[in-house]
């Protein structure tokens, strides 16, 4: 067996095309699925008037200067702005659709928001032509919108918070450049109970009581208007919790498929294409002749397949580990989840080869089965009906593209038990192998 | 007797492939199996070389102990001649595999091809390395089908010198052919077959006596063509 394998690689070796065809391709692929998967949509391009004249942008609230270009730079951080001098200009590109969109911010924005009274009004237009992109844009500028408005009330809400709190305990305040020393009630209750203590029992005494209780009592009250303001400021907050699946970055996932991808293509391809090769150089008769077994030879073609793709898909994490942050003391997992995808894969291959009985054949059905598998593994739940997503489960069950790619990412990632995708893996090498060994009976 | 078969039966579903067919050969003995298409030369050649094995009936040997040289030659294009022959030499754990491919080379006399790659050889010198693989193991008997099939008149020429030299030597030779004029030259024996029956075995000169004269055949092949129809074939 031994010299069956040194014959393989001395035919790989001499076939240097095609060996780097098989290197090159599954990686390509791998990079450019995980690279589609971590990265999202490009920023929209989106004109952006602003009509504020410069220098204005800021307005004062409770004493405090808030500047509206601050709120604009968090939209800048979803879109891509152009910036333009006038309505007109803005209207004129989303029509000819040179952006998806405008934002007009209008010259009164900064005096409405400084009366109080009203609210500001920006104006969003849209390019409809695209209605995914159009979706996106909106989504986006409205949830900048939102963003930016919430920063503001929580501005406004904390001004609110300490004018509420110089009434209670008094102090200092800047109104139109003069200092106004503000009393309190706190301070007031304390001069009152001190002019109690001069007036003697009677009606008098009694009232100045009351305020004196009407102060405390404000007093504390006010003590948890803070609270109060600070939940009108952002009443509905978000508390995230993950329920099934692991805590994998969506980087760290697509370095996972990356590898489960190119994993797949270079052991099945491999494993279908030698062993459909020998009957191709008609050797499998004279070699089942007492030379080797069929079981040996498929053994031996596995283990070629397997060792030539986890060496590859190794040397592709090292690589990827270089410019990503990967846990390098989880590496001794990699190699077992590598290890027992490559046999899965492997199993398949030679089941393929031994079922086409020919190279191109067994190439072709390789790739027609290979990049589905990996689209169906994919498919999240709630993104079909879930009597379709059942089915999808159960197909995806059945070929090693899952059980690797879970094997993989918790071998990468943490997110998980490593037991469950090995033994579904180890499982289906042996079904795969057994499948791969009856082909054999009609291979010669 | 070196080589002995009995009443090998072989079917493909309902169809019989061979139906009870029995041979023997001597050491050294050239045999030619000849019959029309779909006679069962293949089937009986492949059960004999162990690939396939006979509904019924028994084979003298064990398949490890017969030289096989299939039709299309099963060496590998991309490696070397040399590499070929070191490869099979070593599946077969031949004593002295570096030896037994240099006696190889000389036999066939590809020495000066040894480090070619078998890919870019003539389809002659292609079926003398496929020759030199199922001679490695110093088989008693060599079993070839169809050797000569795809070569040009100089090849096949060649061809024959060789394998007569081999038989010259003690090596028991059975062959298929269409070439009825072939087996006729290089046969001691010819077996014919037809719809998996044996119908004769003897030297082409008995195949001719038994057509008799009445059939006026010209030559061995008017000869074969005239027992077949006599046989209702």
């Amino acid at each position: 067996m031994l010299w069956l394998l040194l014959k393989d690689l001395k035919v790989l070796k001499r076939s240097p095309l095609l060996v780097a065809l098989l290197v090159l391709y599954p990686v390509i692929v791998a990079v450019l699925i995980g690279f589609a998967l971590s990265r999202g949509p490009d920023k929209p391009e989106v004109a952006f008037y602003n009509g504020v004249p410069r220098g204005q942008s800021e307005f004062e609230l409770g004493g405090t200067k808030i500047d509206l270009s601050d709120q604009a730079d968090t939209l800048f951080d979803a879109v891509d702005p152009v910036r333009v001098n006038s309505p007109e200009e803005a209207r004129r590109l989303v029509r000819s659709g040179d952006v998806l969109g405008a934002i007009i911010i209008p010259e009164d924005i900064t005096q409405k928001l400084r009366s109080g009274i009203s609210s500001g009004e920006i104006e969003v237009l849209y390019n409809a032509e695209d209605p995914a992109k159009r979706q996106y844009v909106e989504n986006t500028v409205r949830s900048q919108v939102q963003a930016a408005n919430a920063a503001l009330t929580r501005r406004i809400a904390g001004e609110a918070v300490s004018l509420l709190e110089l009434i209670r305990s008094g102090g200092d305040y800047r109104f139109l450049g003069n200092e106004i020393d503000v009393l309190g009630l706190q301070r007031s209750a304390q001069i009152l109970r001190e002019a109690r203590a001069d007036l003697p029992p009677g009606p008098l005494r009694a009232r100045v009581d009351e305020v004196i209780r009407f102060a405390n009592l404000a007093q504390e009250n006010l003590t948890f208007s803070d609270e109060v303001l600070a939940a009108v400021g952002e009443p509905i907050k978000v508390r995230a919790q993950v329920i099934k699946g692991g805590s994998t970055s969506l980087s760290s996932f697509a370095i996972a498929l990356a590898v489960t991808v190119t994993l797949m293509f270079i052991t099945v391809l491999l494993a279908a294409g030698v062993l459909a090769g020998e009957r191709e150089e008609n050797a499998f008769g004279r070699l089942v002749r007492g030379l080797v077994s069929p079981t040996g030879l498929l053994a031996e073609k596995a283990g070629l397949a397997a060792a030539c793709s986890l060496i590859v898909a190794t040397l592709m994490l090292v690589g990827l580990g270089l410019f990503v942050e990967l846990d390098w003391s989880r590496a001794p997992l990699w190699l077992v989840a590598g290890a027992f995808g490559a046999l899965g894969f492997a199993a398949l291959g030679l089941a393929i080869g031994a079922l086409a009985r020919e190279v191109r054949t067994a190439s072709l059905l390789a790739f027609m089965l290979g990049l589905p598998l990996a689209f169906l593994a994919l498919v999240p739940s709630g993104a079909v009906a879930p009597a379709l997503y059942d089915a999808i489960r159960g197909i995806s069950a059945l070929f090693p593209f899952k059980p690797g790619l879970d094997a993989m990412d918790v071998a990468l990632n943490g997110s998980g038990g490593l037991a469950g995708p090995l033994i579904h893996l180890a499982l289906l090498a042996l079904a795969f192998g057994a499948l791969a060994r009856l082909g054999l009976r009609r291979f010669a | 007797m070196v080589l002995a078969a009995e009443g090998l039966t072989k079917r493909f579903g309902t169809r019989e492939a061979l139906r009870s067919v029995s041979l023997e050969a001597d050491r050294g003995e050239l045999v030619a199996i000849i019959g029309p298409n779909g006679a069962g030369k293949t089937t009986l050649l492949s059960i004999l070389a162990g690939l396939q094995r006979a509904d019924a009936g028994r084979v003298s040997h064990a398949p490890e102990e017969v030289g096989w040289v299939p039709q299309q030659a099963a060496v590998y294009g991309k490696l070397t001649v040399r590499e070929n022959l070191e490869l099979f030499a070593r599946l077969e754990k031949v004593g002295d595999p570096a030896a037994t491919v240099e006696r190889m080379l000389d036999l066939t006399g590809l020495g000066e091809r040894a480090d070619d790659q078998v890919g870019r050889l003539s389809s002659g010198n292609r079926q003398r390395v496929n020759i030199a693989v199922g001679l490695l193991g110093q088989p008693e008997v060599l079993l070839l089908d169809e050797p000569s099939a795809a070569l040009d008149p100089r090849q096949r020429a060649r061809l024959w010198e060789f394998i007569l030299a081999l038989a010259g030597q003690g090596t028991t030779v059975l062959y298929s052919t269409h070439d009825v004029q072939e087996a006729e030259r290089h046969a001691n024996r010819v077996v014919v077959l037809a719809d998996g029956e044996l119908l004769f075995s003897g030297s082409p000169g008995e195949l001719e006596s038994t057509v008799g004269e009445a059939s006026a055949a010209r030559d061995f092949e008017s000869a074969f063509v005239s027992f077949l129809h006599q046989r209702g074939h």
